[in-house]
């Protein structure tokens, strides 16, 4: 390892310009003529629109012009897709309800966009949209999953024949059903996994320019994945064709999952260009991210776990309602299936597994993928499950999880994945030992004889990420290709240029590829420069989320370094009169093994350009591309310990001590990684102990639609982490990594709500672990 | 609509905007200074927070009349000759920052923080002090150690000068 | 926000003089701002009174102290004067909202808005301050007169409140997880004639009180286990999605013996 490349604590190479203010994000780009965006939403949850009055409106000073649904279905503006065909058990394909980027009939959330308003300002775009007057047919509402499937529930979409979008399982029910019936002991649960606002802090935006001249289209957009928004336009929502359109997701203030989706705000911005003549920027205020960012988890599920008379797990059964929201994002219908369901074995062996997931509407904001998008839903129901079941039959929480450890691999579980590599025991043991667990009955007391509720908890996680490999997706129902490109350009001066399409929002992507780039070629890291975010720059890519830049997106780019050096070795042979298996690349030179001869990188680069003295027959130039498709996904997996204590007067919980030991396999760059555990558990406390969204049942209002009344963790809320790595390297990827962006949000709300519940001796504590519900719990118990 | 002036960044600038314009947005979109960003509508998440008169305050919660005539800092002005303030140094050294949309507010805030308590700053007291600014990424634990260790090199660069 | 005038007032009259029609009083702007971006005020006009130098300050003769209305929560936060006298109050200023807001929002601007979870409405009725205005004295028994009400009539302006420092003065708050206002919030203060007040915010369904029965408990004895026979009456309290009325009725009581303590 070199002081720049893999493994190397390199400080980022993206961070100058973020610290000095010069960070260029959406709603930092202006334009000539620019004019600005408001959208009308709907007040009500459920409503027929009666009539729309924009006249007075569009008398307002500033407006340009008001614009409606029935004028974007005019233009041949396609629906809103979901890009994930779920079959239910019966075979018969997902219901899906139309979802218009603009609502003409029926508004089915409060958000739902009805209208946009362009005016010179912001200010008179809102001005204006206050004028206009909607007369609305207020409709019943229903906010919860399981009641929108009871009889005589309000019918949210009446071409979806019911509610229920789906009603799928996975594995074996007869076998389950069987274990669980000879079971010596069955732990049962009911667990409610609490809905989440993602809360990326840079809301969305979006500026559509239309150029008439070229008949060409421009977004700038929030998005985690300007390619695939590129394609899902032009192929879906007709905005435009692919090679007129441009795509541009510059710097991106964090996205979790909730930038992955196209929203109406950017297809609208776009049409709305074209229509009105001016490009148009909408900048979404933290009221509308509450609103219309697609939320997270909102699971309701029962669990039974069975044991025999070693408490080895012999079955285990789980049945889970998800709220999908109003309508269907891109891969809301994956979330709760095969990123969630499939991971039902944890790190356990368990030979026989069934899973049963019902997918519903109701008038809530839409729901997919939110950092770790069904992984931690997952997680949370088997290790909420497995220390629950260690208090029921008495044994320690660890030695139950050491003794359903899965020890040999590869390892087929029953619910689709085989897992590749891993030592659960390994990342078990170093958080053990980094918590010292073995102290904690003085810690205990200590904290006892100041009056507060001490308690520990753990949580084992595994989850899969790198998500792949394209044919296996394609066959579970994803209507894309899960692979990664990569093109690396070397200049003629040797300096090298990364062409990536995954695309970094926060993850530091600038300076881990450009550190691979060193390791291999050993040019300063400040010679390589990482392309992302631009459709005109970078051709096609799959974009950044499930924690795949670092196993698909860098294996990409390593197969075209791979490329890439054969030709440099194939150049360097010819200039150094040797044959081309001799040549290793050292230190920045190319040379021939045991002797000193050698040519430096840059000079073989010109020599590449200037043509003059090359192998016969090869082609000018030093550029290659190449895409990546995984073979199988990858499974971090690792160990989280949690302290709290709790004071009993005010049922206020602190956590007073994190430990996370991961295996992540290879590392690139220690500091990013840890950076993205710290984050990641961040918001596993967060979704633990503070963030609850609470729609008001009757009325379908959102209650929790600002800062006000979502408790985001603030630093006061959160300790300082203890972080630690074990290695088992992941052998379906040519660098070994795994992807860490998510593990923290997996593995830590189990393990701080069995904390919780060791502190006040309950098993029944929903999420968040509010002062007021941990209060009550505590005064149930009395 | 109303004239302002006031001085930003050591410049003295004026402008011409309707009285309901706030300080957040006069620096955005009439100065072009986009590294104070707006991450609420609620006065919480700090991602706006500049130094008016010596005082971090947040410009998302200012009418900029009422900083007419006002001596005010941005995140573009914090470095000086090339050089970065020690503040920024330590948010790069010690990864407190991954998506950077928090970022300037945070800067903004600490500076602020660390000349209020000067070098008796401890990770309690920087914690409490955060309160007004919201990160998403970085779970806080590098901007606590950033913050903690700026503190540090200034209040050593202090006591080496006197 | 709609639209508006600003208007910069240079002394008490001339904030007075402009205070017409749908006009409001402008302080520090950390509750007025923010309600005036979400469209839920519309004043006409806005007199900004921060410039007013007669309003500012912190003044400590004896025991009287004198606290101007534009005076922001970080200089009493931090005043050593006041400090000295009653450390209490200075201990309040210092968890109302962040450092930025205590940076600009002001102890008048908090009372004259009567926020029902604001901090200082339950310091300023247990200190039995006095509400200063252009016009007149009022008590602080007078002044609070509901959520969000006060005495205060239209085109008033409050420039200042006095108090006499108590013997001994503590808070003790809970704050709402999200929005960090007081969910409870209690001020005790023990006065110099023996008297005990202790005035209860966040929590009341009226806003700002008083609890006779802790300020007899206290009065016999000033101690954190003379309240422990008390209880705390739940149905006039609120009940919201953050903290049920019991709940509400628990943490008065838990605030109350912690303010206790920290008066010390």
């Amino acid at each position: 390892m070199g002081i720049e490349g893999i493994g190397a604590r390199v400080v980022r190479k993206e961070d100058k310009r973020f610290i000095t203010g010069k960070g260029r994000f959406t709603d930092d780009m202006v334009v000539p003529g620019m004019k600005h965006a408001h959208f009308v939403r709907s007040q009500h949850a459920h409503a027929r629109i009666v009539s729309i009055d924009t006249s007075a409106a569009e008398a307002m000073p500033g407006v340009i012009g008001i614009l409606n649904g029935k004028q974007l279905t005019e233009d041949g503006i396609g629906n809103i897709i979901c890009g994930w065909m779920i079959h239910s058990k019966d075979g018969s394909p997902m219901n899906m309800g139309a979802w218009r980027p603009l609502a003409t009939d029926t508004v089915r959330y409060v958000g739902d966009a009805i209208l946009v308003v362009v005016a010179d300002s912001k200010a008179q775009a809102r001005d204006a949209a206050e004028a206009v007057i909607i007369e609305f047919e207020t409709l019943p509402v229903v906010t919860s999953a399981v009641k929108a499937l009871e009889a005589g529930s309000p019918q949210i979409h009446p071409e979806a024949k019911s509610n229920l979008i789906f009603d799928w399982g996975l594995g074996d029910e007869a076998a389950a059903d069987a274990a669980l019936a000879g079971a010596a002991h069955v732990t049962e649960l009911n667990i409610v996994n609490n809905r989440l606002v993602p809360n990326a802090m840079e809301p969305r935006a979006a500026l559509g320019v239309y150029d008439a001249a070229e008949d060409h289209y421009t977004v700038w957009t929030t998005s985690q994945n300007p390619h695939v928004a590129r394609l899902v336009m032009s192929a879906f929502y007709n905005v435009a064709p692919e090679n007129k359109l441009r795509v541009i997701a510059p710097d991106v203030g964090g996205g979790f999952g909730s930038k992955i989706y196209i929203y109406p705000e950017e297809i609208v911005c776009l049409w709305a260009s074209k229509r009105t003549g001016v490009p148009v920027k909408w900048n979404g205020d933290r009221t509308e991210a509450f609103l219309t960012d697609a939320h997270g988890r909102d699971h309701v599920t029962t669990v039974r776990m069975g044991f025999d008379a070693d408490n080895r797990i012999v079955g285990l059964k789980v049945d889970t309602v998800a709220n999908l929201g109003a309508y269907m994002s891109l891969f809301s219908s994956a979330t709760p299936t095969y990123l969630y369901a499939t991971l039902l074995s944890g790190q356990y062996n368990i030979p026989a597994i069934y899973g049963n997931v019902r997918a519903v509407y109701t008038n809530t904001a839409p729901v997919d993928a939110y950092r770790g998008a069904g992984r931690p839903e997952a997680t949370y129901v088997m290790e909420r499950t497995m220390e629950t079941a260690a208090r029921e039959l008495g044994v320690s929480p660890a030695d139950l999880r050491r003794k359903n450890f899965i020890r040999s691999f590869p390892h087929q579980t029953p619910v689709i994945m085989c897992y590749d590599a891993g030592d659960f025991e390994a990342s078990l043991n170093a958080a053990m030992e980094a918590s010292d667990y073995q102290g904690f009955a003085a810690r205990r007391a200590e904290a006892a004889s100041r009056g507060k509720l001490r308690g520990i908890g753990m949580s084992c996680y595994i989850e899969a990420c790198g998500i792949a490999p394209s044919a296996a997706v394609g066959s579970l129902g994803a209507g894309v290709g899960l692979w990664e490109s990569a093109e690396v350009r070397v200049n003629a001066v040797g300096t090298i240029e990364v062409l990536t399409g995954s695309h970094s929002h926060g993850q530091g992507h600038e300076t881990t590829f450009a550190q691979l780039v060193t390791e291999r070629f050993g040019v300063p890291i400040n010679n390589v420069s990482i392309v992302h975010g631009d459709t005109d720059k970078v051709q096609m890519g799959m974009g950044t989320y499930g924690s795949r830049s670092g196993a698909v997106g860098m294996s990409a780019i390593v197969k075209a370094l791979d490329k890439v050096e054969a030709k440099a070795k194939k150049i360097a042979a010819h200039l150094l009169e040797a044959d081309e298996g001799d040549i290793v690349i050292e230190n920045g030179e190319l040379k021939v093994a045991g002797t000193d001869k050698s040519v430096p990188w840059f000079q073989m680069a010109l020599a590449a350009y200037t043509a003059h003295n090359l192998p016969s027959g090869m082609e000018p130039g030093l550029k290659e591309g190449a895409f990546y498709d995984p073979s199988n996904f990858t499974f971090p997996a690792g160990c989280y310990i949690c302290e709290v204590e709790v004071d009993p007067d005010t049922g206020k919980t602190q956590v007073v001590q994190f430990v996370a030991a991961d295996d992540f396999g290879k590392i690139i760059n220690p500091m990013i990684v840890e950076g993205q555990v710290h984050g990641g558990v961040a918001q596993g406390i967060g979704q633990a102990l503070l963030e609850g969204t609470v729609y008001d049942a009757d009325s379908g209002q959102l209650l929790t639609a600002s800062y006000m009344d979502y408790t985001m963790p603030r630093a006061d809320d959160l300790p300082s982490f203890q972080v630690s790595t074990t290695e088992t390297p992941c052998p379906s990827n040519p660098l070994g990594i795994k992807g860490c962006g998510e593990a923290g949000a997996i593995g830590s709300p189990p393990a701080l709500i069995n904390a919780i519940t060791d502190a006040i001796s309950t098993n029944n504590l929903s999420m968040p672990a509010t002062p007021q519900k941990v209060w009550m719990a505590l005064q149930a118990g009395k | 609509m109303t004239t302002v002036t006031m001085t930003v960044n050591g410049r003295p600038v004026s402008g011409q905007c309707e009285d309901r314009t706030l300080l957040v947005q006069f620096i955005r979109e009439n100065l072009g200074l986009t590294g104070t960003h707006v991450g609420c509508d609620t006065s919480q998440c700090g991602a706006c927070v500049v130094h008016v008169d010596g005082k971090a305050v947040k410009s998302c919660t200012m009418l900029v009349a009422q900083a007419h005539g006002s001596t005010v800092v941005t995140i573009e002005g914090l470095a000086s000759g090339g050089e970065l303030h020690p503040v920024q140094a330590a948010f790069r050294e010690h990864h407190g920052l991954q998506c950077g949309f928090c970022t300037p507010g945070m800067i903004m805030s600490a500076t602020d923080m660390i000349s209020r308590h000067g070098g008796k700053l401890d990770e309690k007291t920087v914690r409490a002090e955060l309160e007004g600014n919201i990160c998403r990424c970085t779970g806080y634990h590098n901007i606590v150690k950033a913050i903690l260790s700026a503190a540090e090199t200034m209040h050593g660069a202090r006591q080496a000068a006197e | 926000m709609y639209a508006t005038t600003y208007h910069r007032a240079s002394s008490i009259d001339d904030a007075v003089s402009k205070a017409t029609g749908e006009a409001m009083y402008l302080s520090g702007g950390q509750t007025l701002i923010p309600t005036m971006k979400q469209r839920l005020a519309a004043p006409t006009d806005l007199i900004d009174v921060r410039h007013v130098a007669s309003m500012k300050g912190i003044e400590v003769h004896g025991d009287t102290v004198h606290i101007g209305a534009a005076t922001p929560h970080a200089e009493v936060a931090t005043s050593a004067s006041l400090r000295a006298v009653c450390p209490g109050l200075a201990d309040l200023a210092a968890h109302i909202g962040d450092p930025h807001v205590r940076h600009m929002g002001t102890i008048g601007g908090s009372i004259a808005n009567n926020d029902p979870a604001a901090d200082y409405p339950s310091a300023m009725l247990a200190l039995n301050a006095t509400i200063v205005t252009n016009s007149r004295r009022i008590a602080a028994d007078d002044y609070f007169t509901g959520m969000f009400e006060t005495a205060l009539e239209p085109g008033e302006l409050v420039v200042a409140v006095e108090f006499t420092a108590p013997a001994k003065a503590g808070y003790g708050k809970f704050p709402n997880p999200a929005s960090r206002y007081a969910i409870s919030g209690v001020f005790v203060a023990k006065h110099k004639d023996g008297a005990v007040r202790v005035a209860v915010t966040g929590a009341g369904a009226d806003g700002v009180f008083r609890h006779a029965g802790m300020e007899a408990a206290l009065a016999a004895s000033f101690t954190p286990d003379a309240l422990s026979g008390i209880s705390v009456d739940a149905s006039n309290l609120m009940s919201d999605m953050h903290a049920s009325a019991e709940y509400r009725a628990n943490l008065v009581k838990v605030m109350a013996r912690r303010a206790v303590a920290a008066a010390g």
